[in-house]
């Protein structure tokens, strides 16, 4: 896990320097609790959840993107079932959230929340428009790069995964502390890639990015070893 | 195979915008037998309240099952979930209506007490936090607690053990300082 995950203590991002603990994490062992994780499904979501474009009367403003994937554990088996949530900013870079003060404006036709279910082979799949990069007050002059964050309820309470995906080849990776605190080598994994099988012809552009959770989930052998 | 892992990022301050739902704090409907308002507060290493901080919480049921699939053990009862949702307020409270759950076997033997797993997602994190909220009312099973018993200090123990408060529980978390709470890696 630790060629992957950012260490949490990361002072060129200024808010983690009140928030990070001082103490050494204490391993947790897998016992129960850890191995299982809830049971969502198709009830989670209604229709429209997964097209970001189609919440409002008029359609909203920005470049129409399609973002697909997969939710797979790491040894390559697909998670059906699992919850994926998303939220964003708009295609001027501003949230639709109080405490968003980027003088860029909201758009009456975008909220940027969606969420879906995984199907059965594990695969997402979101209708959104692009979102724009927006300046934030990290250090002089910040910006983040365009993203969509991410949040992935898995089969275990230990694949719990929150996170940002990217898109190719944005010139302000290198100026981002966020993305930065990533090591090097695991950077490409938060960065989507053009798909042009997910492209809709004279439609929108498809970015594809696949999710890889870590930890390991509770197997049906597991249980019975486990039982009383 | 072995696949390399997605890195996790924070959840930032604007995950409002997708990440509340309505019922997210409700893990069972108020006037359920034994439905237990645990509340909390999460404070900062300046000990100032975080407003941005999302709480979940994660449980087996009364009687000991999760609301899983797999397993001759069972699924739990129909309409528990077990999952519990509530971002932090201005004064960085958070709460969440739950039910204790039971005790459960661990595989190295032993019984774990009745606790829930917590996760905490901020600005600033950019990981989640990982802790775990015992009950003050199992003296005798906390002391049994494989987890517990591997945590030397007793004040430090302490702080993973909710405090009553009139009805409810209380279970404030403090990212860093004297009163760092006991985070996990899991």
């Amino acid at each position: 896990m630790s060629d992957s995950h950012p260490s949490l203590d990361f002072p060129a991002y200024r808010a983690t320097r009140l928030r990070v603990p001082g103490r050494a994490l204490v391993r947790l062992p897998y016992r129960l609790t850890e191995v299982r994780g809830p049971l969502l499904g198709e009830g989670w979501v209604v229709e429209g959840d997964e097209d970001l474009t189609v919440q409002h009367v008029g359609v909203p403003l920005g470049e129409r993107i399609v973002v697909g994937g997969r939710v797979v554990e790491a040894d390559g088996r697909p998670v059906p079932g699992a919850l994926v949530e998303v939220w964003q900013a708009n295609a001027a870079g501003r949230y639709r959230h109080d405490g968003d003060r980027h003088r860029a404006p909201l758009d009456p036709n975008f909220s940027g929340a969606g969420r879906c279910v995984t199907d059965s082979e594990g695969r997402w799949r979101f209708v959104t428009v692009r979102p724009g990069a927006y300046p934030w007050r990290n250090h002089a002059n910040a910006w983040r790069p365009a993203h969509i964050h991410f949040s992935v309820l898995g089969r275990a309470f230990v694949q719990r995964l929150i996170t940002q995906m990217y898109f190719p080849g944005d010139p302000l990776f290198a100026f981002d502390p966020i993305l930065g605190s990533v090591p090097e080598g695991a950077r490409e994994r938060l960065v989507s890639r053009l798909d042009m099988d997910l492209t809709m012809p004279e439609w929108a552009l498809g970015y594809r990015w696949d999710i890889v959770l870590g930890g390991r989930a509770a197997t049906p052998l597991e249980d019975e070893e486990d039982d009383r | 195979m072995t696949l390399p892992v997605t890195p996790s990022q924070t959840i930032g301050p604007f995950f409002g915008v997708g990440l509340c739902w309505p019922d997210g704090p409700e893990v069972v409907a108020e006037g359920t037998k034994g439905a237990v308002l645990l509340t909390g507060r999460v404070t900062d290493g300046a000990g100032e309240p975080v407003p941005d901080a999302l709480v979940e919480t994660w449980q087996a049921d009364p009687a000991g099952r999760f609301a899983h699939p797999e397993g001759p053990r069972g699924s739990s009862t129909s309409g528990f979930g077990g999952l519990g949702r509530c971002a932090t307020d201005a004064a960085g409270c958070w709460a969440v209506r739950t039910v204790k759950p039971g005790p459960l076997p661990a595989p190295e033997g032993g019984v774990e007490a009745p606790h829930l797993e917590v996760s905490v997602f901020a600005r600033g994190l950019l990981g989640r936090l990982v802790t775990r909220v015992y009950f003050p009312d199992e003296a005798e099973a906390n002391a049994a607690d494989p987890l517990l018993a591997s945590i030397t200090d007793p004040a430090v123990r302490a702080r993973l053990v909710a405090v009553a408060e009139g009805d409810g529980l209380r279970f404030d978390i403090h990212l860093q300082g004297e009163r760092e709470t006991p985070f996990f890696a899991i």
